[in-house]
This record gives structure tokens, C-alpha cells and sequence, in this order.
């Protein structure tokens, strides 16, 4: 097959720019294979993060030719003919080339208060396929990241990255209010905290979601919903005032005693 | 301490952050100790995410008959009796409970219509066995665990490199040295007790599952540090890997496929498997496809197909087919599901490998068969531990999941590795801290290993005419595939044992471009002593096995033999360094107990 030319931005923290390597490419190959196959050759340096290279795990998500995708999952035979431009994820800090500082989310992934169940009867708990299945969808998540990455509340704003915890968590927090065990209530802290509020809708995190997770549709709408419900609905106030549910810290709720 | 290094100080430290090192640090945790997690990547990208069938705990949720005892039989017989007897019992008495206290952590697995847990068929397990979620079984334990982890506020070092693990003057684990792969900065850790949990080795052959990370550096530091690996001669290779497009060769095909009806086809058609039956399967196996067929819809209307014997006797069988001519276009074979369930339930039941096939491949699977062959997947060797607390022979070191060895004897079963995994875990947590509470633990850290770490790593900065990490790898990938993969023969074991050492000497002068921070080819440089280390005792292994048994095939002594049934191979090094002389010796297997024994004799 003929060479292919990929554009790929190198640099660091400090600034950067991009290189052009002209590479051959094989039947089938996808832009992970091309990147893998730079390093082995011209640039052994070239950081770039991957690991099952299977659609599995999330780590390689790039912007490829300015959309987010998983590098593994590309076929370089489905890009349009030309140049290949390959950039790290722009909603993140840089570390070198392909790879960004992505600790946001896991700052994030602190501030859920865990699931809190009832103790777990003899045999186990019972729970019915069609009551899981909707926190099914929302535990394929591979945290890639990319909705993170192409929501602009917090790619064109750096500054909501302090009261926003964006696409990925409101599928989190979703599926631990739809989780048939869970005593736990988050609506308020999603609302007052996580800035449930400043997603309007526009459903770029569900365009991106390599697991076809319908994070808008599925999650952020009927969370938005239910955080109304909880804060507006008169009816639902005095409810919480006179039997409110528990309401946990992520530290209190994880010294659950072991089974 | 008087060094200029950033340090850490825990009282148990656990190096990996799979299914493995989470369970580990839960348990830890909750004895109330100071626990540190140190991963390669980010925090749950570990390795456990590939695993696709589900987790084998025998909960009797759809088969009521389902024991303990059935599963310790079904483990010991798929591998080969080579086990540690004591853990595959431990194993199969413990993983129901594993499995339900997932749940009470969040995990959403699939149900029964009476709201039970969900078990499915799966290779060599006599009954529905293994909990799951479709085929993303692994994705939902490390997602869980690492939620679990999380919320009890536990310190992970993401992206951090284990060097070596360095001991105090008397001997015992004090802690390790390690460097940031984002900074490329070195930083030490005192603990009074290290878990391993490294995983597998897989990565030093062509067609591989693994990922990068699969480099076997737990076994290589154990051995380093004064431990004892055994069965390293024993490869799984996985029967169902993808083989085209060659990009994405060896990657996994979930053995969920065939648990859900789909077969085994050579190029003419024919399922072929019902000619590869070895006589110790043959009372529990089909004889023919209508028998076969009818025991998917009810289990005692037949028995079951021969596609799901063990990985062993299925990835040789599928071997021999592609040696006789009767292989696919790309050197593989059929499994084909497409013709004998709905698309409907296809897409239901595996959307992962639809997903997978649909957009790597062009394949749809739910019309057109797959083309697959054998890929090296798991190893079953690993360093030599206590079953009940997980301890090495060295003071303060723990390992347990894949990078331990025993469970598994000479061939895993499907699912008995998200259960190995959880069951370990916790125990190794367990002996962790019950070793720092005995008052044994090291308090010093001897600093001229650490220094000796360092300098080591630093070297490939050093040489401006070298050789390129990368040009290693592939040829190691491309030696240890052809000399010591799936088949192997006197003559090519022994040519990888020579080579191994021109790979040694060339390790040596690796030149490395560029700077430390995330430095691909710096990191792999770093990898591949522990990758020379795991070949080697492989290597050593598969010479001295002159008999076949499970994931160790001999062409030249192509039956097991009962002499080699009673001692595993067991190496060690007294060098302490990578490329220091390995000894091998035999170990006496662990003896079993009557009652086990008798769990044995039933089953014939």
C-alpha cells in the first residue's frame, strides 16, 4: 500500500508543534498500528498511552483529524485520503506529544459518595435483569475520557473544571440513582456541586462515546429531572423532610462491614 | 534516610492495579493498615479489563447440582494435576462469596429470571459456572474494585515503574525503587510488606492477548529478589484469537462464543473437534453433533460438545487442523456462531465481539463466521507462594493472580482467573498483615541496591552507539514464537537458550533517544530485562518438561507422562540480578490430603 503522511503533535507543557512522518501502512492497519509502528522506527520517544489496543480499556484516546477517537479502534482505511493529523486531547493538560494530564477525572472520581446497600442477604442479593440493565449501559464505560474532552463547558472554560465533573460522572451518578440497591441520595451534591446545571444538552459527549452509551438521553436528561424533582417538587421537599434518605460520604459509606 | 530520591513509606504496598492488587488493597485497607497501589498505567486499564467470559464461582444459580467439589475437580483435572491442591480447594470454596461481595460494592451482573446471579458454559467447567456481564465481565470487576478502592481513599501512583524491589541487611522485603513515567524521576518506597500483582508475561511473543504492560516484571523481580518460580514452562495459548487483519493478530475472542453455541469449522467444513477427544474427556464429551446440540438447551439430554474441552486440547487440535492443510485464508479456522443463533441473541450475548469484529475486521458475526487461531493468552507459571497467606519464600513479599503460580497447575480453565484473582487478592492482603502485625517487618532500605537500580536504568542515556529497545522486542517476539510457542521441539528449545543469551548481551547496549519524561522507548528498555528473565526460566522449563501437559506441548514427547506428574520446575537465582545464572530444581508438589484425594477418585 502507499505511504501514508501522519501529522502528529510533538511537544511538551512548554509548547510544541507538529512533525510530518511519512510512513508505509498495511491492509487493515488502524492509526494505533501507524503510531506503534513510528515509535519502532523513527521516533522511539514518541509518547503516546494505549493499552489493550481493543477498544477495551480507554487509554489511547487522540484527536484524530480534530475529532476524538480511540487510536486502536481507527481503521487508517476509513480516514479520507491525505495527510493523517493526529493531536493530543485538547480539554486536558499536556505531558508530552499524544499524552495528557488527565487527573482531572480521577479528582473527580473521588468526590462520589459510593454506593450504599442494604446488608446483603444469605445468597446474595436478588435483583431482576430488566432493573439492572439500565445501569448496565452506564458501566461499559471504558473512561476514555473523550466526553470529557469534547464538552466545552470545561473545553472551552478551564475554569469549570472547579465546580463541573462533566459527562463521564453524570452517567456515574446516574447509575448509582438508578442502582436498584443503593440507599444513597446525590442529588443535591450533583446539583450544588458537580454542575449538573451547566450541561445544556447539546450532546457532544454522546457523539463521541466509543460504547454507544446515550450519555445525554439516558443519563443527563433524566438525572436533570430527577435533581428538579428532588429540589422544586413541593411535595418531594416535605417527603425529604420528613423520611429522608441516607445521605453518605464516599469515606463513610466504604466502611460498609465486608460480607 | 539521607537520599535525594522523592519517598514514600506504607505499611503494605502493592505493585499493580488489576483485579489482583485492588482485592490485595481492599483487604489491606480494612485492617486498618497504610496502603499504597502502584500501576504502569492509569488506574483501571489494567489487564483484567480483556477478560470477556465471566468469573467461575460455583453458586449452583442454574445448576443446582454446582459444589465446590465439582470445581476443584474441574480445576485440578484442566491442569493436568500439576496444581497447588490446597489453593484450587481455597479457590473453589471461596469465589461465591468474591463474587456476591462485588455486589455489595456496586457490580451489576447479569440475572437469572429469579433475580440470581447469572452463570454461563464454559470450557472444561462441568457446570454453568461463570458470572458475567455479555462479554465484559473483567471491565465490570476492575470498574468495581477500583470504585471500592477509591472511596476508602487509598494512594495510587498511576504511571509509576517498579525497577527492582530492594531488601533490608537481613534479607526481607523493605521496599522497592521505582521511577514516574510522565517525569522519568526516580522514587523509592519504604513498606514493611510488597504485594505482587504484576499479571502476566505475554507480551514476549508475536501473537499475544497482552498488552504492552504483559512483561512479567513480578516474576522477574521475585526471582530477583530471592524467590522461586515454578511451572514457567506452562504458556496458555488461547485457542480463539483473531488472525487477520495481522494488525490486530492474537487479539482474544472470548471463550463466551462457544459457551453460547457457536463451533469449530475447518476450511472443508467439518467440526472438526469431535476427532480431537482425548480419552480422559471422552465420558463427559459428545459423540456426535446432534448430541452435542441438544445439551446448549437441556444438560442432561446429552453431553457436552467437544469445543468446550479445556484451552489446551482445543488450541492443539486447532493447531493440527491449520498444520494439515485444512486452515482458513489466513491461517486459522472457523468459529462460526452465525448459522446457529439469531442475530438478535448474538448481539445480546457478546456485543463486545460484534463490536470488535464488525469495526477491526469487517466482519459480521452474526452472519459470516469468524476466523480464528490460537494466541498466547495466559501463563500459569508464576512465583512459588503459600496458598492460604499468599507468602513467598522471601520475608515481606506477597504475589498472588497471574503472576503467582500453583492455582492453575499446568492449564487454566476459562474464569478461574477473575476468581483466582479475587480470592488471592484478599488472601495476600490478608497474609500482608498478618506478617506486619507478627512484628517481623524490615525497617531499612538498603541503598546501594537502590542505587544499583538506578544507575542500571540510567545506562541506555549513556551509549550513543547502541541498539534500538524496539528491534529487540520484535526479534525476542519473533524468537520466542517460533522456538518456544505453542508446539515445541528439543532442538528449538535449546537454539532459545542460546539466543537468549545474544538477547542478554544485547539488552546490555540498548541507546536510548530522547529524554526521561514518558519516554516510550527508555520505558521498554526498563521492561526488557524482566522479559529476558521470564524467557529464560521458560525456556529452561519447556527443555527439562520431556512429556505434554496442559500449555507445555512437546512434539518430541507428545504424551504426559506420570513421572512428571509428581514435582513442578522450580528456578531461582542467587545473583539477584537480570542477567545473573538461573538454577532450576525440582519441587515436590504439595501433598493432598485423603478427602481431596477422594474428590479425585469420584469424578473417574
Amino acid at each position: 500500500m502507499a505511504d501514508v503522511t501522519m501529522r502528529i503533535w510533538r511537544g511538551d507543557a512548554s509548547g510544541g508543534d507538529f512533525e510530518n512522518y511519512s510512513i508505509e501502512q498495511n491492509e487493515g492497519e488502524v492509526v494505533l498500528d501507524v503510531i506503534h509502528r513510528i515509535q519502532a522506527t523513527e521516533a522511539p520517544d514518541l509518547a503516546c498511552r494505549w493499552n489493550c489496543k481493543a477498544g477495551k480499556c480507554g487509554s489511547c484516546a487522540a484527536e484524530i483529524n480534530g475529532k476524538p477517537r480511540l487510536m486502536c479502534m481507527t481503521r487508517m482505511d476509513q480516514l479520507p485520503e491525505g495527510p493523517v493529523t493526529v493531536t493530543p486531547m485538547k480539554t486536558f493538560p499536556i505531558i508530552r506529544d499524544l499524552v495528557t494530564d488527565v487527573s482531572f477525572n480521577f479528582e473527580q472520581a473521588k468526590k462520589v459518595p459510593a454506593l450504599l446497600p442494604p446488608p446483603m442477604p444469605e445468597g446474595g442479593y436478588i435483583m431482576f435483569q430488566e432493573d439492572v440493565e439500565r445501569g448496565q449501559e452506564f458501566r461499559k464505560c471504558i473512561e476514555c475520557f473523550m466526553c470529557q474532552d469534547v464538552c466545552h463547558v470545561i473545553r472551552d472554560h478551564e475554569a469549570n473544571k472547579l465546580h463541573y465533573s462533566g459527562p463521564r460522572f453524570f452517567i456515574r451518578y446516574a447509575e448509582l440513582e438508578m442502582h436498584p440497591l443503593d440507599m444513597n441520595d446525590r442529588r443535591d451534591l450533583v446539583r450544588e456541586e458537580m454542575g449538573l446545571g451547566y450541561c445544556n444538552i447539546t450532546k457532544c459527549c454522546t457523539e463521541v462515546c466509543p460504547e454507544h452509551i446515550k450519555i445525554t438521553d439516558n443519563a443527563i436528561i433524566p438525572l436533570k429531572e430527577r435533581v428538579v424533582d428532588a429540589h422544586y417538587d413541593p411535595v418531594a421537599w416535605l417527603g425529604r423532610k420528613i423520611r429522608r434518605k441516607t445521605k453518605t460520604s464516599a469515606a463513610d459509606a466504604a466502611v460498609q462491614p465486608a460480607p | 534516610m539521607t537520599s535525594s530520591y522523592e519517598h514514600h513509606d506504607y505499611d503494605v504496598l502493592i505493585i499493580g492495579a488489576g483485579g489482583a492488587g485492588l482485592r490485595a488493597a481492599i483487604e489491606a485497607k480494612q485492617r486498618g493498615l497504610k496502603v499504597g497501589i502502584i500501576t504502569k498505567s492509569l488506574l483501571g486499564k489494567a489487564h483484567t479489563v480483556m477478560a470477556e467470559g465471566g468469573i467461575a464461582a460455583a453458586m449452583g444459580n442454574v445448576s443446582a447440582e454446582d459444589n465446590w467439589q465439582v470445581h476443584f475437580r474441574d480445576t485440578m483435572r484442566g491442569g493436568k494435576f500439576l496444581n497447588n491442591n490446597r489453593m484450587a480447594e481455597l479457590h473453589a470454596k471461596e469465589s461465591p462469596d468474591r463474587v456476591r461481595e462485588l455486589e455489595q460494592w456496586g457490580a451489576l451482573f447479569d440475572r437469572t429470571k429469579e433475580g440470581k446471579i447469572l452463570q454461563r458454559d464454559f470450557g472444561g467447567h462441568r457446570y454453568a459456572r461463570l458470572a458475567h456481564v455479555g462479554d465484559r465481565t473483567g471491565l465490570e470487576l476492575i470498574r468495581t474494585l477500583q470504585q471500592k478502592v477509591v472511596s476508602m481513599d487509598t494512594d495510587v501512583f498511576m504511571e509509576c515503574k517498579v525497577l527492582k524491589l530492594v531488601h533490608d541487611e537481613n534479607g526481607r522485603i523493605a521496599g522497592c525503587v521505582a521511577y514516574w513515567r510522565p517525569t522519568g524521576e526516580f522514587v523509592t518506597f519504604s513498606a514493611k510488606a510488597i504485594i505482587l500483582a504484576t499479571g502476566g508475561a505475554g507480551k514476549s511473543w508475536k501473537f499475544t492477548s497482552n498488552s504492552w504492560e504483559g512483561t512479567g516484571d513480578g516474576h522477574a523481580m521475585a526471582l530477583w529478589a530471592g524467590a522461586q518460580l515454578i511451572d514457567m514452562e506452562c504458556i496458555q495459548f488461547h485457542p480463539t484469537g483473531m488472525v487477520w487483519p495481522i494488525s490486530v493478530r492474537g487479539l482474544l475472542v472470548t471463550e463466551g462464543v462457544r459457551g453460547d453455541g457457536g463451533v469449530l469449522r475447518n476450511s472443508e467444513g467439518q467440526r472438526f473437534m469431535f476427532n480431537y477427544v482425548a480419552p480422559m474427556f471422552r465420558d463427559e464429551t459428545a459423540e456426535s453433533e446432534e448430541e452435542g446440540d441438544k445439551w446448549y438447551d437441556d444438560h442432561a439430554a446429552g453431553r457436552r460438545p467437544p469445543e468446550l474441552l479445556p484451552r489446551d486440547e482445543v488450541a492443539r487440535a486447532i493447531n493440527s487442523e491449520v498444520k494439515a492443510g485444512r486452515g482458513t485464508p489466513h491461517g486459522g479456522v472457523y468459529l462460526d456462531i452465525a448459522s446457529r443463533r439469531t442475530p438478535e441473541f448474538i448481539r445480546r450475548r457478546l456485543p463486545s465481539m460484534y463490536h470488535q469484529f464488525m469495526e477491526l475486521a469487517g466482519v459480521d458475526i452474526t452472519s459470516e463466521p469468524m476466523e480464528i487461531g490460537p494466541t498466547c493468552h495466559y501463563i500459569m507459571g508464576g512465583v512459588k507462594v503459600d496458598a492460604d497467606t499468599a507468602a513467598t519464600l522471601v520475608p515481606g513479599l506477597f504475589a498472588a493472580g497471574e503472576c503467582a503460580g500453583g492455582m492453575h497447575g499446568a492449564n487454566r480453565l476459562g474464569g478461574n482467573s477473575l476468581s483466582d484473582l479475587v480470592v488471592f487478592g484478599r488472601r495476600a492482603g490478608m497474609g500482608a498483615a498478618d506478617y506486619i502485625e507478627s512484628g517481623q517487618a524490615a525497617t531499612s532500605l538498603d541503598m546501594t541496591e537502590v542505587e544499583a537500580a538506578v544507575q542500571e536504568a540510567l545506562a541506555p542515556f549513556d551509549r550513543t552507539e547502541g541498539e534500538n529497545p524496539y528491534d529487540i522486542q520484535r526479534d525476542l517476539q519473533e524468537m520466542m514464537q517460533l522456538n518456544v510457542g505453542i508446539i515445541r521441539t528439543a532442538s528449538e528449545i535449546e537454539d532459545a537458550i542460546t539466543q537468549l543469551e545474544t538477547f542478554t548481551d544485547r539488552v546490555k547496549n540498548i541507546a536510548v533517544k530522547g529524554g526521561r519524561a514518558y519516554n516510550p522507548g527508555w520505558n521498554l528498555a526498563t521492561d526488557l530485562p524482566a522479559m529476558l528473565t521470564v524467557c529464560k526460566t521458560v525456556a529452561r522449563g519447556a527443555s527439562l518438561r520431556k512429556e505434554s501437559r496442559g500449555g507445555h506441548t512437546r512434539e518430541d514427547f507428545p504424551k504426559a507422562d506420570p513421572e512428571f506428574a509428581t514435582f513442578n520446575f522450580a528456578h531461582t537465582t542467587s545473583g539477584g540480578n537480570w542477567d545473573s545464572e538461573i538454577v532450576t530444581v525440582e519441587s515436590p508438589l504439595l501433598p493432598m490430603p485423603e478427602e481431596l484425594k477422594a474428590l479425585l477418585e469420584e469424578a473417574k
